[in-house]
């Protein structure tokens, strides 16, 4: 009898489901077997008998991984470079958008949020051309124009550690600022206005009007947001890490993060290459999990409307 | 009172002038170099007004083109073809979520939501699609794997939530009209909107695409523009850093030189940056709209 109800449901459903199918398979292939694939990291890995059939290894891969030194920096890097993206973007997004909101003219307002908005429509193959312009060692910008203005000797900064944390936190922003204050100026374009007015009527100055209500009222969205990106901070940006930096060796102390080090070893040569590889993935989707329930249930506690789910 | 009111908007101003300037000087940088004669490149280096004005890169990259067009040949089968089929894809998907009636709505939103917080990893993944889909060297590794994105159908349900009655639906079911009818019919025409906003996601998402080919293409007759300006540099880049161990002179004469890699790098993005003020709308549309929760 009841299983004669679920059968009468999935009958009525049936359209529906068909429309759901193609979607489900994409991510059944494209999602859902890399999780089981997971199990790789456990494994020997060779090409004939692919992943499911390769012999098991235990722990081999990640004792491999974590005894070498590269272990240490690419977390460290990851950590330390997405801490400061989370929190130097926070502030900036906000700023952006309430800066971009307090413009007089709506008019510049809007050419404004387009141009900053422009580098986000540009792929990270071409953002490297942009900063080769300013690094190239002969006849970039900074050593032709800028450098010697300054009384500096030229650069050599495809081959000066020290240079890219700088760079790299830079373009970061110059990329992401635009991107990221979208949605916090159309949070802004939906605060009540009648606030605005009673608070001037009061004699509210500029700077209190958006210390006390418009950073208030972009608070919970700022939340949310800094949940999900607290999730994403074991992976990096790869193009940011890989592409950038022209994938420089004599770079890897300050660019190397997870995904760099995942796919530089995932197409090495070396013998137990891959198996580090697996490793290294495997410990950036689990921790990466991990992280972000763990924010989630923190968040949850503290104010459930703020949590994600 | 009023006089300092005037000072903040005037620096106000002043800092919005010097942002917008960081943010286009680059690309404006770039496009200098593109329009400067090969010589004067090396003579005076990189700047934005070009010493000696030259569309010799150009008419290099004209010249030697077969490559060239080749790869932009890749890039527009790829993206026209994935745009169309993710943004049906995901229609396909995300309109079923979005019916309160649907009896395993939940049961679908957790599939594709869970992919938002848990991944295999790209070695899983890459061993997945090379070893059991053999996504190799061809034109559909560069569309299947981004065919299906969970964040897109969570912009696309929201949309459809948003522009479609449910009284629409009911009325049109009691007139007799099969669900596929109503889809295509009904519910589509009135989320065009949503529609752009995600088949424009879509869009810059492949057109931009480089690390697909980094992954699965090895075959320099298959590279997209993106992956045949990466390789480029990249060469570069190898043959600098080893210069010592070979004699890189003569590899190096068959890399285009700087003015043309630049002039490629603008013919690539060019479209993008052209068309964008005018889609600006949806995107900012799509992006405002994921951000609602439920």
């Amino acid at each position: 009898m009841k299983n004669h109800r679920y059968l009468k449901t999935l009958k009525n459903n049936t359209p529906l489901l068909m429309m759901v199918l193609p979607g489900t398979v994409f991510l059944l292939l494209f999602s859902y077997l890399p999780m089981f694939g997971i199990i790789i990291a456990f494994k020997k890995y060779n090409f004939a008998q692919g992943i499911w059939g390769s012999p098991w290894n235990g722990l081999k891969n990640f004792e491999f991984m974590f005894s070498s030194p590269d272990a240490w920096v690419i977390t460290r890097n990851t950590i330390l470079y997405n801490l400061l993206f989370i929190f130097g973007g926070l502030v900036l997004n906000v700023a952006m958008a309430v800066g971009l909101n307090e413009l007089r003219s709506k008019m510049f307002s809007k050419v404004c949020q387009t141009i900053v908005l422009m580098p986000h429509f540009l792929s990270y193959v071409i953002v490297s051309y942009l900063v080769l312009a300013f690094l190239h060692v002969e006849n970039g910008v900074l050593n032709r124009a800028v450098l010697p203005a300054l009384g500096f000797e030229p650069i050599d900064w495809y081959a000066t550690v020290g240079a890219w944390p700088w760079i790299l936190v830079f373009v970061n922003f110059w990329k992401s600022t635009g991107y990221g204050s979208v949605v916090y100026l159309a949070a802004i374009a939906g605060i009540d206005t009648q606030l605005y007015e009673a608070a001037q009527i009061d004699g509210a100055s500029r700077w209190q009007r958006i210390r006390y209500i418009t950073i208030p009222a972009l608070v919970p969205l700022m939340i949310i947001l800094t949940i999900m990106n607290v999730g994403k901070i074991f992976s990096a940006d790869f193009g940011l890490f890989y592409q950038v930096p022209l994938n420089t060796g004599a770079l890897y102390p300050a660019t190397n993060v997870i995904s760099t080090y995942v796919y530089n070893m995932l197409t090495s040569a070396g013998t137990g290459s891959v198996g580090m590889a697996s490793a290294a993935s495997f410990y950036q989707s689990i921790v990466g999990f991990v992280l972000v329930m763990t924010t989630n249930l923190i968040v949850r506690k503290i104010d459930p409307d703020s949590a994600l789910f | 009172m009023k006089r300092k009111f005037n000072l903040t908007n005037i620096l106000l101003d002043i800092l919005f002038v010097i942002i917008a300037v960081v943010c286009v000087y680059p690309v404006l940088l770039v496009i200098g170099i593109s329009l400067t004669d090969e010589t004067a490149l090396a003579e005076y280096g990189f700047n934005v007004i070009p010493k000696v004005w030259s569309v010799d890169a150009y008419r290099y990259i004209v010249s030697t083109g077969a490559t060239i067009v080749r790869a932009y040949g890749v890039t527009i089968i790829v993206t026209v073809i994935g745009a169309v089929t993710s943004t049906l894809v995901v229609a396909l998907y995300a309109y079923p979520l979005s019916r309160k009636d649907f009896a395993y709505r939940k049961l679908f939103m957790f599939l594709a939501f869970f992919t938002m917080l848990f991944s295999g990893g790209v070695v899983s993944w890459y061993m997945i699609c090379t070893n059991m889909l053999h996504l190799k060297n061809s034109v559909w590794a560069m569309i299947l794997p981004y065919v299906m994105n969970a964040w897109h159908v969570i912009v696309m349900r929201s949309f459809f939530s948003m522009s479609i009655p449910a009284a629409i639906i009911e009325s049109a079911k009691i007139d007799g009209a099969g669900e596929w009818r109503i889809f295509f019919n009904l519910v589509m025409p009135l989320a065009v909107p949503g529609l752009a906003t995600i088949g424009l996601f879509a869009t810059l998402t492949y057109w931009n695409d480089w690390t697909l080919p980094l992954y699965f293409v090895t075959e320099p007759k298959m590279y997209n523009l993106q992956f045949l300006l990466q390789s480029m540099i990249s060469n570069i880049q190898m043959l600098s850093e080893n210069s010592a161990l070979m004699g890189s002179a003569s590899l190096l004469a068959n890399v285009p030189k700087e003015g043309a890699r630049m002039a490629l790098c603008i013919i690539a993005t060019g479209p993008i940056l052209i068309v964008y003020p005018f889609f600006q709308k949806y995107f900012i549309q799509g992006l405002t709209v994921g951000a609602v929760k439920e």
